[in-house]
């Protein structure tokens, strides 16, 4: 015979106090597992944004990231005519040469950063059809002008529409804001490849991004290029992998950070609910004794208290998930060490993430709860109806 | 019976209550004390900067590079003793994972630039004089397993290509916050490769560190520094090493940030278990307090009783917190890459504020309990049930 479910859940209310303690301490706990996972998947998110599974980008062996990457001027040109690249209506390939370098600039919160500043070429926008323009125009290719990443506009000093910024041995002047759906591109800011080229008297670029015809040509490429001596010092690789790729340094730091962080919490707040619990017990003596002697067994009043102690943790859960899930309005930017370069992403909750914290929640509850059921469901009868 | 022993036997009255307690507040503090020295380990990484180095590098950035010809103007600049230039080499030595410093120097001015890096004369000329020669910090080399002879081959990334580098010194650190995770060879080394492969880009370096006279006014010298390339294609930004090394970490300053919010976040919890056991405790002990008060004893009384009693609990608790955060720090130190915290320890105001404010929490914990016990009138406490 199972112990009426009202009995367990009147037990909220006739210790108000303490059962909401013990709720917030859980509903913290979660909250903060639960934010630095989403912080996590937050990067992984802009990163994936950033790549499109229908690109493929080409960079030198052995380099981590575009700014590291150096391809040269005839290089190049050898790969631009490699079959694979899509054309577009005009019979042009669809493929953008980029330069990729970053430059300091001070953040509106104080401190300085890296901004990227990527050259790109004419073809760039069928490329990369996400990135908009929503304010001012675009850089025109004969002028030393660029646009700015919403983000990093509204997140630096000195990037606003009209301002100058100073590199390259010269004053660019910033004349259009681009938006890249919450991608890295956000934090960027672009402009003519063959003006930044010049300006950094390079004569190599640092990447080449390609629209591919097929999986099955882009593989054809691939070992093309791995027979020519002088190709097979560059790599090709889907545009997306090699941004996801990017993600995986700071997201794998942020989730250790969180995950020592909150299991040290976590002991806190089962300590927590361990001591609500066993206090519960002691103070119910004289309940429990008569429950059994009304017939209750053992095993009901043993499950009478776990579930107690699992719904004040499961609410606690819920609690912390709801505040958490707040933060999806938020969005933070730190460097990306990766890319060497600042990135500002949004936490993001993902029905994983959502599990993972009311299972913890649970867990929380089952591990605080079960030491205080054991012993409701110890005691003698008589001694507990003579009472504590 | 005084109010010392009165505390005490209210202490013992629940010994599992308030051993759990004890370990509730023990872990917090602990926890709180490990972000604290992750914190103040990062901080210490920024001081290790000297105040009496300056490091010029190209204003825009310092991933472009300088005229090789700068170094001699710096040099020639009032107000500087010595100074050595570097480039950042990158790379990768057997995986992506070991991340380390590597740096290409001059090996004859190096360690004068540098005296917290102590190498033996013997491994000094050794590096001067081999060409492919290189130098690294004992954390490294404990780490890697390196001894001195070893192949160090690096996976060029900026500098394409393999590069072989034969140890020729492991250096010792001077203070504790020494970073000894350091790689350093020869620049003329990387240029010589470099004027083969790739000639556009040699005779270039990455940035220059200048050791001041002593005395000297470190704002003063950089402007004159960077006064000199004003309205050249490469101006450069001149600032002390501790600055620098600040600017590194500034970008971060949402790590870090996240990680205080977290560690006030523990102070909460702490002052949730500690409540949550005085409540409790004080909670059944109504009818008592109402007696005493019925004997005579003043709310000022009832106050020694409950606040001492929470701090009692506190202060056991921040002291075997202080303890295990000892212990975890060892544990941390020896497992976590040192290039990640190339300074770990627990700084002298960790335990000074853990102590602090797990003694002021004990007190704040105990706020509700005393409002409510010291309000209450005695028939009314006298008739309460629990």
């Amino acid at each position: 015979m199972n112990i009426p479910f009202y009995y367990i859940f009147k037990n909220f209310f006739a210790r108000k106090l303490t059962a909401s303690i013990t709720i917030i301490g859980v509903a913290l706990v979660v909250f903060v597992f639960a934010a630095v996972l989403m912080m996590a998947y937050g990067v992984e998110k802009a990163l994936i944004a950033t790549g499109s599974d229908d690109n493929a980008i080409i960079t030198r062996k052995g380099s981590n990231n575009e700014i590291s990457s150096i391809i040269d001027l005839a290089t190049a040109n050898e790969l631009s005519t490699l079959q694979g690249i899509a054309k577009d209506a005009q019979g042009k390939p669809v493929m953008s040469n980029e330069v990729a370098t970053v430059i300091n600039l001070i953040k509106k919160s104080g401190g300085m950063s890296n901004v990227s500043v990527r050259g790109v070429s004419p073809q760039v926008f069928t490329l990369r059809p996400n990135v908009k323009l929503v304010e001012g125009v675009w850089f025109r290719s004969g002028a030393r002008e660029i646009v700015v990443g919403k983000q990093a506009n509204a997140r630096f000093n000195g990037a606003g529409l009209g301002d100058k910024v100073k590199f390259g041995g010269d004053f660019w002047t910033i004349v259009g804001v681009m938006e890249a759906g919450g991608s890295a591109f956000d934090t960027e800011m672009w402009g003519d490849v063959e003006q930044l080229r010049g300006a950094y008297k390079r004569d190599a670029y640092s990447s080449i991004t390609f629209r591919f015809t097929s999986k099955d040509e882009l593989d054809v490429m691939k070992s093309k290029m791995a027979s020519d001596p002088r190709l097979n010092q560059m790599e090709v690789e889907i545009e997306r992998t090699f941004f996801e790729k990017q993600a995986a340094g700071l997201a794998l730091f942020l989730r250790i950070l969180g995950l020592v962080i909150t299991v040290i919490f976590s002991v806190g707040a089962m300590i927590g609910a361990m001591i609500t619990m066993y206090t519960s017990v002691a103070n119910r003596t004289m309940e429990i004794g008569t429950l059994r002697a009304l017939g209750f067994h053992r095993s009901s009043v043993l499950f009478a208290f776990l579930f107690e102690s699992l719904m004040l943790s499961f609410v606690g859960g819920l609690i912390g998930l709801v505040l958490a899930s707040g933060l999806t309005f938020f969005s933070i930017s730190t460097m990306n060490f990766s890319s060497f370069s600042e990135l500002a992403f949004s936490f993001a909750l993902s029905p994983m993430i959502v599990i993972l914290s009311l299972g913890f929640a649970v867990l929380m509850g089952f591990v605080g709860g079960v030491l205080p059921s054991i012993r409701a469901s110890g005691m003698k009868i008589v001694d507990s109806l003579r009472g504590a | 019976m005084n109010t010392t022993r009165m505390v005490m036997k209210n202490t013992l009255r629940h010994p599992l209550r308030n051993i759990l307690t004890v370990l509730g507040i023990a872990i917090a503090v602990s926890a709180f004390g490990l972000l604290r020295t992750v914190l103040t380990s990062w901080d210490a990484g920024i001081e290790a900067g000297s105040v009496e180095r300056l490091v010029t590098r190209d204003a825009v950035s310092f991933i472009f590079p300088l005229p090789l010809a700068y170094a001699d103007k710096i040099e020639k600049t009032e107000g500087i003793e010595k100074l050595c230039y570097l480039n950042w080499f990158g790379g990768v030595y057997k995986e992506p994972a070991n991340f380390f410093p590597r740096m290409a120097c001059q090996p004859e001015r190096i360690f004068e630039v540098y005296p917290e890096y102590q190498v033996t004369d013997q491994e000094r000329e050794a590096f001067i004089k081999e060409r492919n020669a290189c130098v690294i910090g004992e954390s490294i080399a404990e780490q890697f397993k390196i001894k001195v002879g070893d192949i160090m081959t690096i996976e060029g990334d900026i500098y394409p290509g393999k590069w072989d580098f034969v140890v020729r010194g492991i250096y010792k650190r001077r203070d504790q916050n020494t970073d000894g995770t350091q790689m350093f060879f020869s620049w003329v080394y990387l240029n010589e490769r470099l004027l083969q492969e790739s000639p556009a880009r040699a005779n270039k370096i990455g940035w220059v560190v200048t050791k001041l006279k002593p005395r000297t006014n470190s704002a003063e010298v950089s402007k004159a520094i960077d006064n000199q390339f004003l309205n050249s294609s490469a101006e450069t930004k001149s600032e002390t090493e501790r600055a620098f090394n600040q600017s590194f970490f500034d970008a971060y300053s949402a790590i870090f940030t996240a990680i205080r919010i977290m560690s006030i976040l523990i102070i909460g919890i702490i002052l949730m278990v500690l409540g949550n056991t005085m409540i409790m405790s004080t909670r059944e002990r109504t009818r008592e307090y109402a007696m005493l008060k019925a004997l005579g004893f003043r709310g000022n009384h009832l106050v020694a009783f409950i606040a001492g009693e929470s701090i009692v609990i506190a202060f056991i608790g921040a002291i075997i917190g202080v303890g295990m955060l000892y212990v975890m720090v060892i544990i941390f130190g020896a497992f976590v890459p040192k290039q990640y915290f190339p300074v770990f320890f627990i700084a002298p105001s960790t335990y000074i504020i853990a102590f602090s404010s797990a003694l002021l929490l004990g007190g704040l914990a105990s706020v509700l309990p005393v409002v409510h016990n010291t309000k209450i009138q005695i028939v009314e406490g006298l008739r309460f049930n629990g």
